[in-house]
């Protein structure tokens, strides 16, 4: 499938065309990593553009949040519930293959198995405290030699992240966010804008 | 009545460095953003760039006019 693209904020109001291959395959190679589908259809430099934006957005807002801020609910996946605790996990899994360790880490504990990496990696909070550890606790910042309880360990998440678990929280939001408009791209080729009238003379064929 | 003006003007200080600070994260996202909207919107490398630029600034105005509304509504209060 090839599709003609009038680009007319170029200078030179030169025509692109676009061979989008098979999109449908494209529109999920994007969605399974950003720029993947760009890739496939031989179109490099977009490929590009899109893995280092989504991508690098993504991870350093996982780095804002030290891991924690990445997690699907444990409540059924079709159900309000899986919404009403993290309805951010819908959008972050726009980016595809970088927020899926959090389905793997969901089941998990919904099994009461051991999460993988060891610790808080894309795991969702407990609500009661794991076998071995009395109650959710954290040293209190304003006087080192007391300490916090908290009523679940998503409370003790936000208490030591303080606003970084939002921050965070909003960079992988907005990554994933961004990566369906990437998928479309690769669907349907770029949005075409309608020349100003003057252009639109200028490129209609002479009669 | 100094102490309290002085423990008000150091808070008021505090938060505004705090803001100050929190801004920067600003920057990579607007940078990512207006890169990836003007991706969408073209295929030639120079035209997205210049789309992302011109969209940047756009989101930087927007950002300033909010800011200055609600810096007038708080200074109303």
């Amino acid at each position: 499938m090839a599709k003609t693209v009038v680009d007319t904020s170029a200078d030179d109001d030169s025509v692109v065309e676009i061979d989008l291959k098979d999109p449908r395959l494209a529109a999920f190679l994007a969605w399974l990593v950003p720029g993947l589908g760009h890739f496939y259809q031989r179109r490099t430099g977009k490929g590009v553009l899109f893995f280092v934006c989504i991508v690098g957005t993504f991870y350093y807002g996982m780095y804002i949040g030290s891991g924690r801020v990445v997690y699907a609910s444990t409540a059924d996946v079709f159900s309000m519930r899986f919404l009403q605790d993290r309805w951010q996990y819908v959008c972050q899994v726009g980016v595809g293959l970088p927020a899926l360790p959090a389905l793997v880490q969901r089941q998990l504990v919904r099994e009461h198995k051991k999460p993988l990496f060891g610790g808080e990696f894309m795991r969702p909070p407990y609500d009661a405290p794991p076998p071995g550890t009395a109650r959710f606790e954290s040293p209190d910042e304003t006087d080192r030699t007391h300490t916090v309880v908290h009523p679940d360990e998503l409370a003790k998440w936000n208490y030591e992240l303080g606003d970084y678990f939002e921050i965070g929280t909003v960079f992988t939001v907005i990554a994933g966010l961004l990566n369906i408009l990437a998928i479309y791209d690769a669907y349907g080729g770029p949005l075409i804008i309608m020349p100003p009238d003057d252009k639109k003379k200028q490129l209609a064929p002479a009669q | 009545m100094i102490s309290a003006f002085l423990s008000h003007s150091a808070t008021m200080f505090l938060l505004a460095t705090l803001g100050a600070t929190r801004l920067w994260y600003a920057v990579p996202l607007i940078t990512s953003v207006s890169l990836v909207c003007a991706a969408t919107r073209h295929e030639a490398m120079d035209a997205i760039l210049i789309h992302a630029l011109r969209f940047a600034l756009w989101i930087v105005v927007f950002m300033g006019i909010v800011l200055c509304v609600i810096q007038f509504l708080s200074w109303l209060q």
